[in-house]
């Protein structure tokens, strides 16, 4: 069976859930080889990654892969897809994955499909376009094809592989080592899944109505074992930090289950919770647009609301 | 300092937006054109790095006839002109030729700088800064909320799934942003009776060295399979909150098996 690339997305030298989601899907489509790039590849990362069905791991552990903006991962896997000649590339679509696969896509002369829902049989990609209006079949014709998929397309599943380590050195150009990141800043995260990983996403908006009251929004992710989100509004006001914010130009997410307070459905926040498999809001305004996508909605205040739907949440347990 | 930034008609998001049946591709006249939302934040952000620092901001938009409008609309708040990319043979390109004819068109016009959004709203690809980064040679500074440049120096803050990285640079480079990273301005009245007489400098394929074989449909790396629009979502049920709303809702979860 060919061989198909996966870049491994890691935290801290832990494998993130999509990554095991991608390698299950490279599987119905070949054999799978992850990718690593930069330091801290380890044994917990190598026997994760071939519980989910990675032959190979490529390992390519210097510091520069990640010093350096995109460009030195995308000069990795174009030296792979080169040498190992794969039958495709799958990267998760997430904004920086999405610039991966971009300069992949040039400097392998290749086409690249964003934002994939599935991929099926000859590499034909699942798309949702225009705010979940239309779906598109799409697939690559020139190249390698390289696909961007979003989390929470497939769910991951074992399926026990060799997991053979291989050594790789990129030797870097300039141009890839163009830009430096000298520092990194990390904002609290805290214990809660992460938002674009998470089954279930709460998300708060302007009807928060306060930073303090974001508490109420976080005690019924916690209950439910979801992700806090917020709509920019809430971001905006300096309620809940940036990187929780759910849209057009924050995360896009497609958890099985959304729940939105407090937040109208502005188009640009659609954009980014629309797949979401089960919707339910809460909001004071019966017109408010959110209802329109909602399976489930309860019209009221969420400061009583969503308080009293933790709580029951609780008691059910 | 030499800044383009480009700019991109979109349809409306407010109004259906749909593929064309016979080509598959986007319905430009299905839906009023307008600019694309994060492209002021581009524009404004050109501007303010002019204002503290000199130069001159050129728009440039690749796009039909009608794109006119939008370009109009970055002159207005601003921009001191502009470079329309249009050619028939352009229609249908995908990501690869589209940043293809867009680099050949940057290295004629000459840059320091080039601000993208670092999404478009209909087609959402977030590829196209990496893609002229790369095309360019130039350094990659996307996803900024924040940009500061001194001398050749250039620096930003990029957003990431923790926070931040610090990123620094030397110019020529190529930066998207994000909305946080300003608030554009509107057009006065001023600048629209000004914008009437910028210069609009229209260019073809040939115009701009693009080898015309490398862009269009019949060119493109990818295509559309088929499409259809999909299914309606099954109206939900709507409850007004009695006292017992929180109730109400855990009842859905749980027939729905969340918990
Ligand atoms: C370039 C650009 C990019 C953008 N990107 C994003 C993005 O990524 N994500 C995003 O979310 N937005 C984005 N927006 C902004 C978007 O247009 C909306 O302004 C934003 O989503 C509104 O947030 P909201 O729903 O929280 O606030 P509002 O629209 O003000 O809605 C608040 C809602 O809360 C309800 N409410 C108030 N009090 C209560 C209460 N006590 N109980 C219950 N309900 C209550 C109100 O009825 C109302 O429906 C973007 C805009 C632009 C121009
Ligand atoms: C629904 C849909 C899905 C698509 N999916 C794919 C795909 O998977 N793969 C693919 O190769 N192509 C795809 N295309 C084609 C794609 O639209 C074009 O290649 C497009 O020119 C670049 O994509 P973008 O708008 O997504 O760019 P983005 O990278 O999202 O745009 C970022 C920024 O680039 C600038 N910009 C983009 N286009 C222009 C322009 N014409 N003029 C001036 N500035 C511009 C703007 O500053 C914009 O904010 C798709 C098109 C549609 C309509």
């Amino acid at each position: 069976m060919s061989e198909i690339l996966v870049l491994v997305e890691q935290v801290d030298g832990e494998v993130k859930k999509v990554t095991l989601e991608l390698l299950t899907l490279a599987r119905s489509l070949g054999t799978p080889s992850a990718v690593w790039a930069g330091p801290g590849f380890g044994a917990d990362a190598k026997a994760k990654l071939a519980e989910y069905g990675a032959e190979k791991i490529y390992v390519a552990g210097s510091a520069d892969v990640v010093d350096h903006v995109v460009a030195p991962k995308a000069e990795l896997l174009a030296q792979l897809v080169g040498s190992a000649a794969p039958a495709a590339v799958l990267v998760a679509a997430t904004a920086e994955g999405k610039e991966v696969a971009g300069r992949l896509a040039v400097k392998t002369d290749s086409g690249v499909i964003t934002d994939a829902v599935g991929v099926g049989e000859g590499f034909v990609a699942d798309q949702s376009i225009f705010g979940g209006g239309v779906n598109v079949h799409s697939r690559v014709t020139k190249g390698t094809p390289i696909i961007a998929v979003r989390p929470n397309s497939t769910a991951p599943a074992p399926a026990p592989a060799a997991g053979a380590e291989e050594e790789v050195s990129v030797a870097l150009s300039d141009a890839a080592k163009a830009s430096k990141i000298v520092e990194r800043v990390k904002q609290e995260k805290g214990a809660r899944p992460e938002l674009t990983e998470a089954a279930i996403v709460v998300s708060g908006g302007r009807g928060v109505g306060s930073a303090e009251n974001f508490s109420i929004i976080e005690g019924l992710a916690d209950v439910l074992g979801a992700a806090v989100g917020a709509s920019r509004a809430a971001t905006d006001a300096g309620w809940y930090p940036h990187q929780f914010q759910v849209g057009q130009t924050g995360k896009t997410v497609s958890p099985q289950l959304y729940i939105a307070a407090g937040i109208s459905g502005a188009i640009q926040h659609r954009a980014g919770m629309q797949t979401a498999k089960t919707i339910v809001a809460i909001n004071k305004d019966p017109e408010a647009p959110i209802f329109e996508l909602a399976d489930f909605g309860v019209v009221g205040d969420l400061h009583q609301i969503v308080p009293q739907l933790a709580d029951e949440v609780s008691k059910r347990k | 300092m030499n800044i383009v930034v480009c700019v991109k008609q979109v349809p409306d998001t407010a109004t259906e937006r749909k593929l064309r049946s016979d080509d598959k591709t986007l319905d430009r006249d299905a839906a009023d054109g307008v600019v694309n939302e994060l492209d002021e934040y581009a524009v404004e952000e050109a501007l303010k790095l002019k204002e503290a620092h000199g130069g001159e901001v050129t728009v440039l938009t690749m796009g039909p006839g009608k794109a006119t409008e939008t370009i109009r609309k970055a002159l207005a708040m601003g921009a001191d002109k502009a470079v329309h990319l249009s050619d028939d043979a352009l229609h249908g390109s995908d990501a690869l030729s589209t940043s293809y004819a867009m680099a050949q068109t940057l290295k004629k016009i000459g840059f320091d700088l080039v601000i993208l959004g670092s999404e478009s709203t209909d087609a959402r690809t977030g590829v196209l800064a990496a893609m002229l980064a790369e095309r360019l040679g130039a350094a990659q500074l996307t996803l900024a909320n924040k940009v500061d440049v001194e001398g050749s120096s250039i620096s930003i803050q990029r957003l990431t799934d923790y926070g931040y990285d610090k990123v620094e640079a030397t110019l020529p480079a190529v930066v998207s942003v994000v909305e946080k990273i300003n608030e554009p301005r509107y057009p006065s009245f001023k600048g629209i009776m000004a914008a009437k007489k910028k210069p609009v400098e229209t260019l073809s394929v040939g115009d701009a060295s693009i080898d015309a074989a490398q862009v269009g449909l019949g060119a493109a790396w990818s295509e559309v399979v088929d499409f259809a629009a999909a299914p309606p979502r099954a109206a939900g049920t709507i409850v007004k909150d009695e006292g017992d709303g929180g109730v109400k809702a855990a009842e859905f979860l749980a027939s729905k098996k969340f918990i």
